[in-house]
Parts: structure tokens; sequence; C-alpha cells
């Protein structure tokens, strides 16, 4: 039988285009002192760090944990770096908590982070193999194609995607942490801005962050001598499919449908629209919200779209999705998983702040990376299963 | 001293290049070679059937290789979704705006992405009929890009349910 394990500490940095007073050492140190100080702990308290990023690539430093493991206490302790592409914030503090479920370590430290001013995103995503041509200049150009397949299956209004642009930006105004407060967000103001890959506007795509975001595990008994609430965790899933084969599902992939059914049914879960309270969902694109919430199974197929129309999915909603602004309203790559992790057991904790959904006791949260090929989930609770 | 040097250094573009040779293998090179000569390769899976194009020597969906016969494909289909980009990227060098499209070739189970030329944005859409346009032969070489571009076909558009498993 696995150990229970609790979040039982959670550090975030500012996110910003630039945090150049930084280094990237220091960046990661930021939000690793954070989290310790979240949780009454000192770095002696840490049995092993989990350390996760996006591609090499993006910052060209290669291998970066071998230089980083000082700034987060990882020396001459276990350390382990996770990567798998955008979902990996999400699979790093899978991998820290199975740490702890396993009975290896009784509390692990993990950190995930993305300095994109010192790298460049687009040109890495963007490379021309002998096989095909490079046309698809960034994540955006990947994403569009899809985009338009899930407007011509659901037969979604075409403002969808600019009203959860608007919702998440005016949740990010709640979130001193965002990088983007747009205080004159508006649904004219997305709906004017360029198009960038057609059909996904500006306005409709997140913005490149620097910054890093870490959670501390422990095991029941340790994680009970906390003072703070705990985040309970109730289950973890990933999953994760090829690019590309024949007749692959490029929208709707079968790995996030599988991910959710195993998820849900780990936690214990019949109705995930009734049972859990609220969401942070990986959305770096404004219409990946209603197909994501067909993904995870709070919609029917086609459907998603309706849940953003009805305003299910704002804060005062009966789902309240992507409270803290979002991917749309801070994105750090590598940490930008994590934090969908780290702000679903903020709500549960009743720690989010201004943007705390009142009364959250379960919270889901989802990454997702590469060809929309990598998923990993996880349920916290504020009660223990 | 000049006034640039009391600033504070706080980023330092120092670009590093790496060098190699790329091997394609088997399954690869003779999709590569035949490309030069203007001919587009696919290959069945073993299992399901289905054309893989381009093929790489192993089917993602069942792990098994691809090693029989090759099928050859014409250079026309259907275009079964796009975006109008407008974004530069520094190795793309495409004027802007252009269309990024992925093309189901006649006779393939997979798609394709390339680029599509000589139309109208407006005039843009899912199910289009596509024909490739190739560089002068004397350019062709080991590459995909001996297809400029695509463009459109005059004939009817394909129907949706003929391509929409390819999203």
């Amino acid at each position: 039988m696995a150990e229970l394990t609790g979040v039982i500490g959670i550090g975030q940095t500012k996110y910003a285009a630039k945090r150049d007073e930084l280094s990237m050492p220091g960046l990661l140190r930021e939000a690793a002192e954070r989290a310790l100080e979240d949780a009454e702990l000192t770095w002696k308290d840490i049995d092993a760090v989990v350390i996760g990023k996006a591609p090499d690539m993006f910052e060209g430093v290669m291998m970066p944990e071998l230089f980083l493991v000082d700034a987060i206490g990882g020396a001459y302790k276990p350390m382990l770096r996770v990567h798998t592409a955008g979902s990996v914030g999400g699979s790093t503090a899978i991998v820290a908590a199975s740490l702890v479920q396993s009975g290896v370590h009784d509390r692990v430290l993990t950190v995930a982070f993305e300095k994109q001013s010192e790298s460049n995103a687009t040109w890495a995503l963007s490379i021309a193999l002998p096989f095909s041509v490079a046309t698809v200049a960034g994540a955006g150009g990947y994403f569009a194609p899809l985009v338009r397949g899930y407007i011509r299956r659901s037969g979604a209004p075409e403002d969808t995607g600019i009203r959860v642009a608007v919702k998440d930006r005016e949740h990010a105004l709640k979130n001193p942490l965002a990088h983007l407060h747009l205080e004159d967000i508006s649904f004219e103001k997305v709906a004017n801005s360029p198009m960038l890959w057609d059909p996904i506007r500006y306005l409709e795509t997140c913005p490149s962050s620097d910054g890093a975001c870490a959670m501390i595990f422990a095991n029941e008994k340790l994680a009970d001598r906390s003072d703070k609430p705990v985040a309970w965790v109730h289950a973890t899933e990933m999953k994760s499919e090829p690019t590309m084969f024949s007749g692959r599902d490029q929208v709707m992939p079968r790995a996030i449908l599988d991910n959710a059914k195993s998820l849900y049914k780990k936690a214990g879960i019949q109705n995930p629209r009734e049972e859990i309270d609220c969401a942070e969902i990986y959305v770096p694109f404004s219409w990946f919200e209603p197909m994501w919430m067909e993904g995870m199974l709070f919609a029917p197929t086609n459907e998603g779209w309706k849940m953003t129309y009805e305003g299910a999915t704002k804060l005062g909603g009966d789902l309240p999705v992507n409270c803290s602004g979002g991917v749309l309203s801070s994105n750090p790559i590598g940490a930008s998983g994590m934090i969908r992790f780290a702000e679903a057991a903020l709500q549960v904790r009743g720690m989010a702040g201004e943007h705390q959904v009142e009364g959250a006791k379960k919270a889901l949260g989802h990454a997702y990376g590469g060809g929309s090929q990598y998923f990993s989930t996880c349920i916290v609770c504020s009660e223990k299963p | 001293m000049s006034d640039e040097a009391t600033e504070d250094l706080r980023v330092l573009r120092m670009p590093v290049e790496l060098d190699y040779t790329y091997s394609a293998g088997r399954s690869a090179s003779r999709f590569l070679r035949a490309i030069q000569e203007g001919k587009l390769l696919g290959q069945r899976c073993p299992v399901d059937g289905k054309v893989y194009f381009p093929t790489r020597g192993a089917c993602p969906q069942h792990g098994m290789p691809i090693d029989g016969e090759p099928v050859e494909l014409p250079d026309t289909g259907t275009l079964v979704t796009y975006s109008i980009v407008r974004v530069p990227s520094a190795n793309i060098p495409l004027e802007l705006p252009y269309v990024a499209v992925q093309v189901l070739l006649d006779g393939a189970d997979t798609v394709m992405m390339h680029v599509l030329g000589e139309c109208d944005l407006e005039t843009v859409h899912m199910g289009m009929r596509v024909r490739a346009k190739w560089k002068p032969k004397e350019e062709w070489s080991t590459s995909v890009a001996n297809i400029l571009y695509f463009v459109p076909l005059d004939e009817p558009d394909a129907a949706y349910d003929s391509y929409k498993e390819h999203i």
C-alpha cells in the first residue's frame, strides 16, 4: 500500500518577461526558499530533490540540473531530472510525490523552471528535419491547425476563445504573481488583437515568462505535524502517445481521455464536474480550455465550449478553471505544469488569496506537452482519502 | 572607456555551432533518394495496412518494422487543416503571412506538413484539393523541399468525412 502523501509547502517566483536581476540558479532558489518558508522547514529537512524543465535547447544549457544542484539544496542528496516537454512541471511533481508514496523518501522538494528571457523557444521549436519542411513557427503554429479542427467538429461559436482569454486575464488581476496584469482587458481588445496563427490571436496566446515553482511533498506522519493545511494527494496519472500515427485524433488524443478515466478511478470520482471544486488546466492558447474540458470529461464530446460560454469556468461558476490566470497569464514553460499542480494545492489549502475559490476541497491539476501527446494530472484534497 | 562599458552586463550573447553528419537510415534514405527523382514513397504498416508517408522504418502505433514494398503516391491530395502564420521565425525563410497546411496525399493515411502558395488567404479552407508545385528538376535534392509548396486544384472539395479522422 502506498504511503499517503501531502503537499506541505509551495513556493513561486514572481513571473515576468525578464527576471534579469536573477541568474538561473537564483530564480530556482527564490521558489525553493519560499516553499521551505511555507513548510516551516530548512534545507536539512529535505531528503531528495527532483527538478524539471522543458527542452534544454530553450536556454542552450545542456543538463542544467548539474550546475543547479547547489542552488536547490541537492548537494550530497539524491537528485532526479525529469523531462516530458510542456507537461514536465506536472510529471516532475508526480515523480517527487511517487518517491514519498513508495516510501523511498519521507520529504522531497521539487522545482520546475524556465528562463525564457535567456532563450528562444520559437527557434527551438521550429527545427528543420530532412523529412519535412519547417512551417510551424513555434507552438502556436503547431496547435492552430488543431484548434481549427476543434472548431470544425464542435461547431463552437468563433468567439469562444476570446471569452477564455478575457476570463483568464481577469483572474490574473487577482494573482499578484501573474506575469500579465492587463487592467483594461476586454472582449473588444482581444477580438481586435492581431491574428498570429489564424485562428489564434495575439491576446489568445500565452506570454513568454521567466519563473520557477517549487513544492514539498511529505509522508502522512510528517505532514500531520504541519501547522498549516495540507493538500493530500488522492491520485496522480501520466499517459502519453506517439506524436504521429495513422488515424491519430490530434484534437482529442486518446492519451488525455485515458488519463482522465484512470485518474478519476484512482481518486474514486464518479462525476468529475460535481465532485471537483476547481481546476488548473494547461491552456497556452485560449481554445484549449473547451478542448480540455472535454478531454478531462467535464463536458460531453463537442460541448466543452458551452462551459466557457455559460460562465461555468469563471471564478464564481460551478467549475472555476485557472483562477490563478493560468498559462495564458504566466508561461515559464517548464514550470507551467507544476504551477497548475501547486495552484490546485493552494486552493484546497485555502491559501490562494484573492483568487481563492470559497470552500474548495477537491481540485484538479493538469498539464500537457509535446504535440498534445504527454499528459500529467493530479487530484488534491483538503481531507485524507 | 566607452559609455557602454560602464553599464551592467546582464546578458551576453555567445552563439555556438555544432556541425554533424546526419545518417538517415535505410528506410528514410530510400524515401529521400526517391524524392530526389521526384517520386513520393509511402509504405504500408504490416498490421493494419495503413500507408505511412514518409515512411521512417517502423509503425509508431504498432511498433512493427515497415519493410514491405513501397507505395508510390501521386502529388495530389486534400488540405486537411491549416493556419495562416503571421509570426516570424529565424529558421523559416518564408515571407509573411504564409499558409501552413496539413496535406493528406491521395492514397496516404498520414498527413504531411507543408505550405500553400498561389492562393488568396480569404479562399483557403479545409477540404480543398491541392497539387504539389515542384522546384525546377535541376535543383532537386534529397529533401522534401523539392516541393516548393502546394497549389489549389480546380476540383470540388473533398467531403469532410473523407479526411476528418486525420485531424
